[in-house]
């Protein structure tokens, strides 16, 4: 009879991981005011299916926080509620909640209780607060609070008046040390209208239950008249033996007692008293004086239908990089023995060799889409990167009390997951010091003529066969002033040196340093610039910034395509053939003998539409023996890296392909001008010139 | 110092050895069978820009880019011609930048033998300082001398020079 579960568990976290990540979009998406039907619903449906899933497994917090989150969402979506930014808060926290809530569960570490309680009892009160407006609930008397009225964090202070809140947290052993919770909350009920809420997660089944224990823990809401002194009276003898929060809502004083929280005892047991309320249905009641809940949450049940298979689309499965690596080896060598076969098969005679050559013509179109799909497999859009931020964004911005617009561009830009898992944190910096240093605050925006809100702008495209990431932002630049003040300080720069612009930028990444007056829990404590450099680096990338006093700064993380696919051009220098990433190339031509002049020498330089390019001759720079030394006889390919422009001299333009780029650090090392190799249609190895290197390495030599 | 370096394997190996022997000229070499990949004909590599003499260039493995070593020019012997009878053994060594994949050149494979350690006897010490760097001792087999070499040094010194040397320009070399 007994199925084992734990063999779905899997299945269960990566859906509702993904189904999160549904949620936090859609709700990222949800305009305040009129929220779309279809994203409340798209919202609901991930809320219920995890409700269901959880409860399926026996993950009974979980379960139960669905549920609350679960009725608020019902209450949006029939429009008894409405979609006030502090419900979206509210629900955006929730998605927060949950995914720690999974990965507790996910890693069998103990839930973070409190905050899940915390976070709980704010859905409770938001749902509740819609429900006094309802005619039903005649209660709401003592809290004179306005039906639009939802309670989160920042609408805490939306409670006209002060009142208590209490959570009373008792610790299992409670009950056999003689206090009786019944008792105290009676007497708290004396002292004022009392709005009691029990939190039953931690109470077993039933069998389970030690009846000397006590399971349950309550949140409880007095008018602010009553004396603090009075309140704590009532818990006097429970002292010790419990957690006890007191804190005055509206007002600003917080006061609590024994702030354990983290470590509450893991279970305690319902007074009798409170055990025939909350029998049936979820964990956690609301229970009020009196306690009939007037909450509408017999109309859920009967909306399963919209249940499990609207789990969004993105559907997927997790497969180790090495099996893909394997798989993309093996296309490789049968993309190589197909060739080969083709060439044999141009050689044969007789009645079937049309057929044959059909045949090998259709495999090799085959092989083709094949191998592209292979290679797509690896390589990932950088919007999974991308998609991290209009969430931060968005609340950093709150917190700061900054207005600020997110634009993101260029998201489907292809770059190989490890990279895309490393580019990550150093964006993240990027954009928090953007935001916190970067946007000014809206009055002084308004000052400087620009509009209030500020905008941050995150780019990613592909540049002279890198992968240039931007982060752009239109505030007041980087302080070349207070920058320099603060390196004359360290003694980083000397008094009387004048350093460039680009010297004083070149100071941010030094480790430690930071000119934020004040440290924030943003940024300001001098890490960040100098891992964002070196993580950068690991990849094999750079940084560079370019900042413009009072119209805004830029950072340009530029990263080489470790594994990424190049659309590239083949030439040819005497026997070798070598690729050219073909978006560095600008334009190739054959030369006639007077185009070029002669430098002092030996450097030779080629006149191109008005500009003068020095000409970088690859058999010199690879020590190749070319076809022929005379540039007329050859072509040149005027290419870009690093914004330079150059005249690459080859023998020969072959034709352009898609090549993967294969590392040649792997056996070999790093050659300079080399960004890596690839496996050509014969399966002879060509390797891929990196125009920027290049540029460095034959300057080099000149200088050299 | 290669005394000690035999009598380290002497006292670490489990007895005996199978040893993939080739010839080179007119010696016999043997590496360590877990140490070969592979074996597989020549075919024309691609040359690798500021690469040292001996290393011939790269070549496709499968999907990967192996350096091509040729242990004739790496011991300073005759150069032979490459014929579609010449051989490359690729073998992985240990760097201090970890496992590595190489291709060796050689004139042709002979056979696999079983070593045992007690009848490795050191290479004399010559004149020569690199000349009995890399190699591990001498064995007799069939009445043929076999030379064991050590690739860990022989190559692997030789890749982290060659990745070296070109690195002197590019400090971020080899962050593999």
């Amino acid at each position: 009879m007994t199925v084992d579960l734990t063999q779905f568990h899997a299945a269960f976290f990566e859906e509702s991981f993904e189904a999160l990540d549904a949620m936090e979009a859609a709700l990222l998406k949800l305009d305040v005011g009129s929220p779309e039907a279809e994203l409340v619903n798209t919202i609901f449906r991930v809320a219920h299916s995890i409700k269901g899933g959880s409860a399926t497994f026996g993950f009974s917090q979980i379960a139960s926080f669905t549920h609350s989150l679960e009725t608020l969402l019902d209450e949006l979506r029939s429009g008894a509620m409405a979609a006030t930014v502090a419900v979206s808060d509210l629900l955006l926290k929730s998605v927060d909640v949950l995914r720690a809530m999974l990965r507790a569960v996910q890693a069998k570490q103990p839930i973070d209780a409190q905050r899940v309680s915390d976070l709980q009892f704010d859905l409770e009160v938001a749902i509740a607060k819609k429900e006094q407006h309802a005619p039903v609930a005649a209660v709401a008397a003592a809290v004179p609070a306005s039906p639009s009225d939802s309670r989160t964090d920042q609408g805490a202070a939306a409670v006209k008046s002060p009142r208590w809140r209490i959570r009373f947290h008792p610790y299992r052993e409670l009950l056999a040390r003689g206090n009786d919770p019944l008792r105290m909350l009676r007497e708290l009920a004396a002292l004022g209208e009392l709005e009691v809420r029990v939190d039953a997660q931690m109470l077993p089944p039933l069998a389970d239950v030690n009846p000397q224990d006590c399971y349950l823990a309550w949140s409880l809401e007095l008018p602010g008249e009553v004396p603090e002194e009075a309140i704590r009276q009532v818990f006097e003898w429970a002292e010790g033996d419990c957690d006890l929060t007191v804190e005055r809502l509206a007002g600003e004083t917080q006061k609590s007692v024994a702030p354990t929280a983290a470590t509450a005892a893991p279970a305690q047991v319902p007074p009798p008293a409170m055990a025939g309320g909350g029998a049936p249905g979820p964990d956690i009641l609301s229970v009020r004086s009196p306690p009939e809940s007037a909450r509408p949450r017999a109309d859920a049940p009967g909306k399963q239908d919209a249940s499990v298979s609207g789990l969004g689309d993105s559907g997927s499965i997790r497969v180790s990089v090495e099996k893909i690596d394997e798989l993309m080896n093996t296309v490789g060598e049968l993309v190589i023995t197909q060739a080969m076969l083709s060439q044999l098969g141009s050689h044969f005679d007789g009645p079937d060799a049309e057929k044959l050559r059909g045949g090998l013509a259709q495999l090799e179109r085959n092989m083709r889409e094949l191998q592209e799909s292979v290679m797509r497999v690896r390589m990932l859009p950088i919007s999974f990167v991308f998609s991290r931020f209009p969430r931060m964004v968005r609340d950093l911005a709150q917190r700061l009390g900054k207005q600020i617009e997110l634009k993101l561009t260029g998201e489907q830009t292809e770059l190989d997951k490890t990279v895309l898992e490393k580019i990550g944190d150093p964006l993240v910096h990027l954009v928090r010091n953007s935001i916190d240093h970067g946007i000014e605050s809206p009055e002084a925006r308004t000052a400087a003529g620009k509009p209030a809100e500020g905008t941050v702008h995150l780019d990613a495209c592909h540049r002279g066969g890198n992968i240039a990431v931007e982060v752009s932002d239109d505030g007041g630049g980087l302080d070349k002033e207070r920058i320099l003040a603060k390196a004359r300080a360290r003694g980083l720069v000397g008094a009387d040196d004048a350093p460039t612009d680009a010297e004083i930028y070149e100071l941010i990444f030094v480790p430690g340093f930071s000119t934020a007056e004040k440290t924030t829990d943003v940024s300001g404590r001098g890490v960040g610039m100098d891992v964002v450099r070196r993580n950068v680096k690991e990849l094999g990338g750079k940084i560079d910034v370019r900042s413009d006093s009072g119209r805004g700064s830029r950072f340009t993380i530029t990263l080489p395509l470790t594994l990424a696919i190049v659309d590239g051009q083949s030439v040819a220098v005497g026997t070798e053939t070598y690729i050219v990433p073909l978006i560095s190339i600008v334009e190739s031509m054959q030369l006639k003998s007077t185009g070029v002049t002669r430098l002092s020498g030996h450097s030779e330089v080629l006149s191109f539409r008005g500009d003068y390019l020095p000409i970088i001759r690859l058999h010199e720079l690879f020590g190749v023996e070319p076809r022929s030394r005379a540039l007329h006889e050859g072509l040149v390919v005027v290419a870009e890296g690093d914004g330079r422009r150059v005249g690459l001299f080859v023998d020969d333009l072959l034709g352009q392909q898609q090549v993967v780029i294969k590392s040649l650090e792997a056996n070999y090392g790093h050659i300079e001008g080399v960004s890596g190799a690839t496996i050509l249609g014969d399966g002879s190895v060509a390797l891929i010139l990196d125009v920027p290197g290049l540029i460095r390495a034959a300057s080099m030599r000149v200088a050299a | 110092m290669s005394t000690n370096a035999v009598e380290r394997q002497q006292g670490s190996g489990s007895g005996s050895h199978q040893v993939l022997t080739f010839v080179l000229g007119d010696e016999t070499y043997g590496v360590d069978i877990l140490r070969v990949q592979e074996i597989r004909g020549w075919s024309a590599v691609t040359k690798i820009p500021h690469a040292p003499a001996h290393v011939l260039g790269v070549l496709n493995l499968r999907g990967s880019i192996v350096p091509i070593v040729d242990l004739r020019m790496r011991f300073a012997l005759e150069r032979a011609e490459y014929t579609t009878v010449t051989v490359i053994i690729v073998m992985s060594v240990n760097t201090p930048a970890g496992r590595r994949d190489f291709g060796v050149v050689v004139d042709g494979v002979s056979d696999v033998v079983d070593v045992n350690f007690a009848e490795v006897k050191p290479a004399p010490e010559l004149g020569s300082r690199s000349a009995t760097e890399y190699i591990r001792g001498l064995v007799s087999v069939a009445e043929r001398m076999v030379v064991l070499l050590d690739i860990d040094r022989l190559i692997g010194r030789d890749l982290a020079l060659s990745a070296g040397a070109d690195a002197d320009e590019a400090p971020a070399a080899s962050a593999a």
